[in-house]
């Protein structure tokens, strides 16, 4: 019994100490006087992580758009008030399913690939050489990085939304029959900028910020071997979603749950 | 030519998300910032404010000119009190105006409609509604008729 409770202290311990590890190793990387070279080190990132992931957020958002389009339909008009279409596809898209969904693609397309990346490198022993060139690896592989998740990530949920709520359009209104002016009326009337789409914004850059530093702290500090590399790629995806989700919740509450 | 061609790519994908904000702000939530400026709060008294909440739309013929913005109880009048936040551009609720709680269609949901009165003088902040209608509670009204039904036979 004491046995288990010493495990237990053991394993949570080793949890707190890998929080902060990896806290330090952002610190690090960050805490640093920007300069004009690594200007280009992060549009080269920006392409890598943002523009790549654009073509498969695009058509999720689209499908998702779509679908949320016709089960919309479907169940408003039993009810009859299926004008209301409009406002129901882009509320969910706003306040909830964009940032998430599109936080999960990305940490499945960019969040991976930042690991094994990074992991690579550092089993090719890349990062141990810049070191020995007097380089920090922190400053040049991994704040690139970092910056880049975070700003293409809100601009991703930003487009996801749009693409979407078209998405939802096209079934509605063009497909189904819906009138186009209480499509848009209904949704302009009901979303509020500041109370839905920022805070659906607040989540993105939220979002990003689990994700790109799972990401990079998993390939920083994997095992140097095949085996460590994968297993950390695993650990990236598995830990961002379950962070994305969690943290959806809490965000949620803390948004919307007084007032809806 | 492929250093000029990422470039180019990365800015349009910003171009792409930031204009997709604005879209989103225009074309989707029209433009419907919270405003907070220059509105002016009034409060009034209703006998049952049953099914009115926060963020219930405050209406004058018709026409959304507030929201709700609380529903409690007035500890001295004991009765519902309901602050309401009106437009700032909607100056001219004469200060006998009365307030009533109505439903949007049948299951609708309830709202503040505003009936403007005759007096010159106009409301202010802080003001108080003192001519109200409340709410039509069907259970009220079911037993009413039943009573009615039952005195008549």
């Amino acid at each position: 019994m004491i046995n288990f409770i010493a495990d237990l202290g053991a394993v949570a311990v080793g949890k707190l100490v890998r929080i902060g590890e990896a806290l330090l190793m952002l610190l690090q990387a960050l805490v640093v006087r920007p300069k004009v070279s690594s200007f280009s080190r992060l549009i080269q990132q920006l392409y890598v992580v943002g523009v790549q992931s654009l073509i498969i957020m695009l058509v999720s958002a689209l499908f998702i758009g779509m679908v949320l389009g016709l089960q919309g339909y479907t169940l408003l008009s039993a009810y009859g008030s299926e004008q209301a279409v409009g406002q129901m596809v882009a509320l969910t898209l706003v306040r909830e399913l964009s940032p998430v969904v599109a936080a999960l693609l990305f940490a499945g397309r960019a969040g991976s690939a930042l690991t094994a990346e990074i992991g690579l490198m550092k089993a090719t022993e890349q990062l141990a050489s810049l070191e020995m060139f007097g380089i920090d690896p922190l400053h040049r592989i991994v704040a690139p990085r970092f910056w880049a998740g975070m700003i293409s990530l809100p601009l991703l949920v930003a487009i996801f939304s749009l693409v979407g709520i078209y998405g939802g359009h096209l079934v509605a209104v063009d497909w189904l029959g819906v009138y186009s002016g209480s499509y848009w009326g209904n949704m302009q009337q009901a979303v509020d900028f500041n109370e839905d789409v920022l805070n659906g914004m607040i989540k993105a850059f939220v979002f990003a910020f689990l994700i790109s530093w799972t990401a990079l702290y998993q390939g920083y500090s994997c095992t140097p071997t095949s085996q460590g590399i994968s297993a950390a790629t695993t650990r990236t995806v598995v830990y961002s979603s379950l962070a994305i989700l969690g943290f959806d919740f809490i965000l949620t509450a803390l948004m919307f749950g007084g007032t809806v | 030519m492929r250093k000029r061609w990422l470039e180019l790519s990365v800015g349009l994908m910003i171009v792409a998300g930031v204009s997709a904000l604005i879209a989103l702000a225009l074309q989707v939530s029209g433009g419907n910032m919270s405003r907070n400026t220059q509105n002016y709060a009034i409060t009034a008294l209703f006998e049952n404010a049953a099914g009115l909440g926060p963020k219930a739309k405050v209406t004058m013929a018709g026409v959304t000119v507030g929201e709700v913005v609380a529903v409690g109880i007035d500890p001295n009048a004991l009765m519902a009190q309901v602050q309401m936040e009106i437009y700032g551009q909607v100056d001219y609720l004469s200060i006998d105006t009365s307030a009533s709680i109505l439903t949007s269609g049948l299951l609708g949901e309830k709202y503040v409609g505003l009936t403007v009165g005759a007096e010159d003088d106009v409301l202010v902040d802080g003001d108080v509604i003192e001519d109200t209608q409340s709410a039509l509670v069907l259970e009220e009204l079911i037993g009413q008729f039943l009573l009615n039904f039952g005195d008549n036979t």
